[in-house]
């Protein structure tokens, strides 16, 4: 009995370690292959580890980039969109969830469900409104309407209202009730108690959204005209663009790099990461 | 001289008052909700509901950036009849999508239900392979995986490279193939199973263990655990993951314009896609404003029928509560 169930864990194991490698496969391909010299990684495809190590792909995509302009200047681009946009984020959406799970107001019910019909509109219902809009303002071939409707949690927001919303209504109102015979006013409790608990459900949401906006691909293919304000999803679909990519090698170093920061915010912050997904039940 | 004292003495007590009133109606729920609330409900009011009724408005007009915005004329239901009689794309747009999310969605939910159950037992590596599984999903939005995996099945591709070391001559391109181009972008959908995975998992860890317990003292099997206990258990899970992945299906856009811009033969020509291009590379936005509403009622319509199916087959525990 007892070899039968050893024999059962290590068929498992044997069984979830092929099973990871074929999930990881393309990945690992496609980083290994940002290491072969341009010509190898097509014509020997079907090699794993490269027989010729060539390491001037990250140089020459970094540096030359796409136009003779450097991929820094994409990275740059989508960092300062990314970080601007999860900080206007953050701010609205935690304002939003405190009056949701604390306050007591008329429509509360209305705006609620609002909320919940905004999360599952799709984007293709408002793109052309908001385009006109955005054109309309002289927002059009800048950066600003990937940042500003941040600052008023549209778009990603309401998934982030909705995550610290649930959080807060995990955190007693004792707590509230207590502040308020102290002499706090709804102000200060927001500021002085249910900021400082909330803040794992603030790490989950700001991953979330950095990680949407990092990714986001139809924003900068709506708004940005010039490539010198590309970000780096824009700059790998340029370079993709052409019929025949011939510089496989630069085209994977860059995809590499632009995968960079996600796995380095997935390998530290895993836990908030799941934590989000399983509390909220929704996409990631 | 005594009044003047007393009207003195009266002045800050009434500033108190005054003051207090304020504080008082700034802290009241009302107030303060709406203050709280402000930033969502001006950025809901600019970006979300006005962009809604714009659009309905716009699905009846030929509006084009070319002519000039605010010039648009109102055309009647001239594009929703051009949607069904003109526009020869049309059809196979919603064919493709509808094969697409209608494959790719239970094929992942399939998948994400198997691996999660594998996962849900004590083992110390189980961490490390929900890791593994879920890093697919964490990177599959970005531009970087699409191109991946367009490299992945060309003609002179990994898989044809695979398929050659183990004897089959494969001489085309998967994408370039109109009988299997969606196919490739179905199986990118699913190898992204890890969020629906993870909601999983959790589902899982929430069925008491005394179901199981009690079913193995009734004599059950693992099948009959798995069908009787597990998965009525999950049901409000599945439903929450149905609906959302079936949007996601029906919206999809960033895969299929870079792997394979809607080609051969526009099999891969997702709604999404469609519309993009009708409305910023044709410039026919009131067209494409259409398009949109018409996406918009088949996922109200999709919604509504697992909705209404729900009561039949999503199962709450009542909460002694």
């Amino acid at each position: 009995m007892k070899t039968r169930r050893q024999v059962g864990t290590v068929i498992y194991h044997i069984f979830m370690i092929l099973f990871a490698l074929l999930m990881l496969y393309p990945i690992i391909w496609m980083i290994m292959s940002s290491f072969k010299p341009s010509i190898d990684v097509m014509t020997k495809s079907y090699e794993l580890i490269p027989s010729t190590w060539d390491f001037t792909n990250y140089y020459r995509g970094w540096v030359n980039g796409i136009s003779n302009i450097p991929f820094s200047t994409f990275t740059w681009n989508s960092l300062y969109i990314s970080v601007l946009a999860t900080l206007g984020t953050i701010i609205s959406a935690s304002l939003a969830a405190y009056a949701f799970a604390r306050c007591k107001f008329k429509l509360r019910g209305f705006w609620f469900a609002c909320m919940l019909i905004s999360m599952m509109m799709p984007i293709q219902v408002v793109m052309i409104p908001q385009y006109v809009m955005f054109q309309q303002f002289g927002w059009a071939q800048s950066a600003l309407p990937l940042i500003v409707p941040a600052f008023f949690a549209a778009s990603y927001g309401p998934f982030s209202i909705f995550l610290m919303m649930q959080f807060m209504q995990g955190i007693p109102k004792d707590l509230d009730e207590a502040a308020t015979i102290d002499g706090c006013g709804k102000y200060s409790i927001f500021f002085r108690i249910i900021m400082p608990l909330i803040k794992p459900a603030i790490a989950s949401a700001a991953i979330f959204a950095f990680y949407w906006k990092w990714d986001d691909f139809i924003g900068p293919l709506l708004y940005l005209n010039k490539p010198q304000n590309y970000t780096i999803s824009m700059a790998l679909r340029m370079m993709s663009d052409k019929d025949a990519i011939t510089d496989w090698g630069v085209m994977f170093a860059m995809s590499t790099v632009s995968l960079i920061p996600t796995l380095i915010i997935f390998f530290c912050f895993q836990r908030y990461l799941v934590e989000g997904i399983s509390t909220t039940g929704l996409k990631g | 001289m005594v009044r003047n004292a007393n009207a003195a003495a009266k002045q800050p007590k009434n500033q108190l008052t005054r003051r207090s009133g304020w504080s008082s109606f700034i802290n009241s729920e009302n107030a303060a909700g709406y203050i709280f609330l402000a930033p969502w409900l001006i950025g809901f009011l600019v970006f979300t509901a006005y962009p809604i009724f714009a659009s309905l408005y716009y699905s009846f007009t030929n509006l084009n950036p070319l002519k000039g915005l605010g010039k648009e004329t109102f055309v009647g239901f001239q594009n929703y009849i051009n949607m069904f009689t003109t526009d020869s794309v049309y059809y196979t747009a919603l064919r493709v999508t509808f094969v697409y999310a209608l494959v790719s969605v239970p094929l992942r939910l399939i998948f994400a239900l198997f691996i999660a159950m594998l996962l849900n037992r004590k083992s110390k590596a189980s961490g490390v392979y929900r890791t593994i599984y879920y890093l697919p999903s964490i990177v599959g939005g970005s531009v970087a995986v699409a191109v991946m995996w367009r490299s992945l099945w060309i003609q002179e591709g990994t898989i044809n490279a695979v398929l050659q070391s183990i004897g089959i001559q494969c001489e085309w391109g998967w994408l370039t193939q109109p009988s299997t181009a969606l196919m490739c972008l179905i199986i990118l959908a699913v190898w992204q199973f890890g969020s629906s995975m993870l909601i999983f998992l959790a589902g899982l860890k929430n069925i008491p263990a005394e179901y199981y317990e009690a079913a193995t003292v009734d004599g059950a099997g693992p099948f009959r655990k798995f069908f009787s206990i597990t998965i009525p258990m999950l049901t409000p899970v599945i439903f929450f993951n149905l609906i959302n992945q079936l949007i996601l299906g029906f919206t999809a856009f960033t895969q299929a314009y870079i792997t394979t811009r809607g080609g051969p033969m526009n099999e891969t020509m997702f709604y999404a896609l469609h519309l993009y291009r009708q409305g910023f590379e044709y410039n026919k936005m009131g067209y494409a404003s259409a398009m949109a509403w018409i996406l918009l009622i088949i996922i109200g319509i999709m919604t509504a029928i697992i909705f209404k199916s729900s009561n039949s087959w999503v199962y709450y525990e009542s909460k002694g509560e």
